[in-house]
């Protein structure tokens, strides 16, 4: 198999191929404002370094977020049209798990932990997640599972039980006062990247291992969570074209 | 790649429609446009977030129809363009990125270029090659704009433009003021027609005086718009019924009456002999009627695309794209941006 992930709901412009074994190749740009520019570079370059060709995927899979909505669609939208050209299938997965996952081996089995990320306007995208031991002879031998739906909230209004758990994701460096434990310590190093801003090489790899246990669930319609603002655009043209 | 009749499938999603088309040098294939029109006019306007949305959800539907009804494999295409700007920042991203994607699955060259270059280009699809160069009066909800086109593909000089409201926008804001539904084009053009277009004189901005000497070719219609709304409002404080097919039809007057006179007066001053019209306000029939009465009496050809090519769809953008193409322009880059306000001297990114 030949599998292509791509994220775009966090800072991170990102993309990985994965051949069931293991991650052949991760590109990520960090920048909140170029998920446009720099994704498809991005994934040319991932294949290129693998010497694979885009007719090679077997499989497309996008983190579907909750994220900023127009970084988000990018990602969506070119995860969708590559699979339609290559005839790749599609599977979409909550961009909160991959963070969730990529923290896996940094907590105890049976600890529980918050993924919380940037929701804009002073808010959190967040879900709450448990670690797991994997039965049988995996690699990892771990996993994570979610404990709750994905949510947006002000950090304040999280549940006082939630606030004292190990944080992945950038919420608990932009609200450390609620959110304490920021599980990638006192600084956020560029090594822990996956554990700030999703990584596609962890999104591949969870992928890869839900399917693999046959609970990768074919979802594609973007968590948005947040109904649009319904103010019309003062100069956007009409329906006259 | 085949450069005497390049096959290019065009992608725009600028506002609110989300549109595919099929150009075979100058031969239309098809033109697949899913619209999200119903879903704004409740907001009298269009709604980005909801146009955004709406683009992810018909663009891979909106490709594949396309395909299907050109009987078209995407895999014998020889390029892919894109709407880059200007337009809404979210709702071109979703275009950009969706022919990123095809471009780099198919291993295909990307053309990212200017919609209202895209607006003039799309005529050789119905009249066949433009005269070099072609005046060009580009109306709709989003654009006003008075254009020398010396070559489509790489050469477009803005000559003049609104200064505040498009000429659509004002056909919204007055339709609101009578009452008539979003968006407004359609249903004043309809209603005018009942109307005597001389019963109310209302101004033409920037025909006069020191306005014309400062903006020779730009356009103005917020006055207008309010000069509007006011004589309604007086009529209707005076308890008196609003004769709507009046008011219309001596508004569109207005508008039509500045419009081609500008544009006329463009041609002249630049020695041009064809004009062409495009845009959503294109489809007005009184535009059409009066274009081509004073184009005929000053010997100017006009060119107007049928009105489903005057609107924003995707056959306009695969014609630019596959003029460039035959012009041997350079494709675009695989990070090129998308540019809410891509000028138009710009006219691939
Ligand atoms: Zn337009």
């Amino acid at each position: 198999m030949l599998l292509l992930a791509i994220d775009t709901s966090t800072t991170a412009i990102t993309a990985a191929l994965h051949d069931g074994i293991q991650v052949l190749a991760e590109a990520t740009t960090l920048d909140a404002r170029a998920h446009g520019e720099r994704l498809a570079p991005g994934i040319r370059e991932v294949l290129t370094r693998a010497g694979a060709m885009p007719h090679d995927l077997t499989d497309v899979v996008v983190g579907l977020g909750p994220g900023p909505f127009t970084g988000l669609r990018v990602g969506i939208v070119t995860a969708r049209t590559i699979a339609h050209v290559t005839g790749a299938a599609l599977h979409g997965v909550c961009s909160l798990d991959a963070l969730a996952y990529a923290a896996r081996d940094r907590l105890p089995v049976g600890v529980e932990l918050v993924v919380a990320t940037d929701a804009r306007r002073k808010e959190v995208y967040w879900a709450r997640y448990a670690v797991l031991g994997l039965s049988g002879s995996e690699a990892s031998g771990r996993t994570v599972q979610a404990r709750t739906e994905p949510a947006v909230t002000r950090p304040a209004d999280l549940p006082d039980d939630v606030r004292e758990l190990s944080a992945v994701g950038r919420g608990p460096w932009l609200y450390p006062q609620a959110l304490t434990h920021p599980l990638s310590g006192s600084q956020p190093m560029a090594a822990e990247q996956g554990l700030l801003d999703v990584s596609a090489a962890a999104l591949a790899d969870l992928a890869v291992q839900r399917m693999r246990a046959g609970t990768l669930v074919s979802r594609q319609e973007p968590l948005y969570l947040r109904r649009p603002d319904a103010a019309p655009h003062v100069t956007a043209k009409s329906a006259l074209g | 790649m085949r450069t005497d009749e390049p096959l290019v499938l065009g992608i725009e999603t600028s506002c609110d429609e989300t549109g595919v088309g099929i150009v075979r040098g100058h031969t239309l294939l098809v033109d697949a446009v899913a619209s999200s029109v119903d879903e704004h006019a409740r907001f009298g306007g269009v709604v980005p977030e909801v146009a955004s949305r709406a683009h992810l959800e018909a663009m891979v539907p909106t490709i594949e129809r396309a395909c299907a009804q050109a009987g078209v494999q995407l895999r014998d295409l020889d390029a892919v363009a894109v709407t880059a700007g200007p337009g809404l920042a979210g709702a071109l991203l979703v275009g950009v990125a969706a022919a990123k994607a095809l471009a780099l699955a198919l291993d295909k060259p990307i053309y990212g270029i200017n919609h209202l270059a895209a607006h003039v280009a799309v005529d050789v699809v119905e009249h066949g090659p433009l005269p070099e160069p072609t005046m060009a009066l580009l109306v709709s909800g989003g654009h006003s704009s008075l254009l020398l086109v010396p070559d489509v593909t790489g050469d477009v000089r803005p000559l003049g433009a609104t200064v505040d409201d498009a000429a659509g926008e004002a056909f919204d804001k007055v339709a609101r003021v009578l009452g008539l539904p979003f968006p407004g084009g359609p249903h004043i053009d309809r209603a005018a027609r009942d109307g005597n277009r001389v019963a109310i004189d209302f101004p033409r901005g920037f025909t006069t005086g020191r306005d014309l000497a400062r903006h020779r070719f730009d356009f103005s219609f917020s006055g207008l718009k309010t000069a509007v709304s006011r004589w309604v409002q007086i009529r209707q404080a005076s308890g008196e019924d609003v004769p709507v097919a009046d008011v219309a039809a001596s508004f569109q007057e207005a508008v039509v009456d500045v419009l081609t006179r500008k544009a006329i007066a463009a041609c002249r001053e630049h020695g041009v002999d064809d004009l062409l019209i495009g845009g959503g306000v294109a489809a007005n029939s009184r535009l059409r009627a009066l274009a081509a009465a004073r184009c005929a009496s000053a010997g100017i050809r006009l060119r107007v695309p049928r009105p489903g090519l005057c609107t924003d769809n995707g056959a306009m953008v695969a014609a630019l794209g596959s003029l460039a193409v035959a012009r041997g322009r350079t494709p675009s880059e695989l990070d090129l941006p998308a540019d809410s306000s891509m000028p138009v001297t710009l006219v691939q990114a």
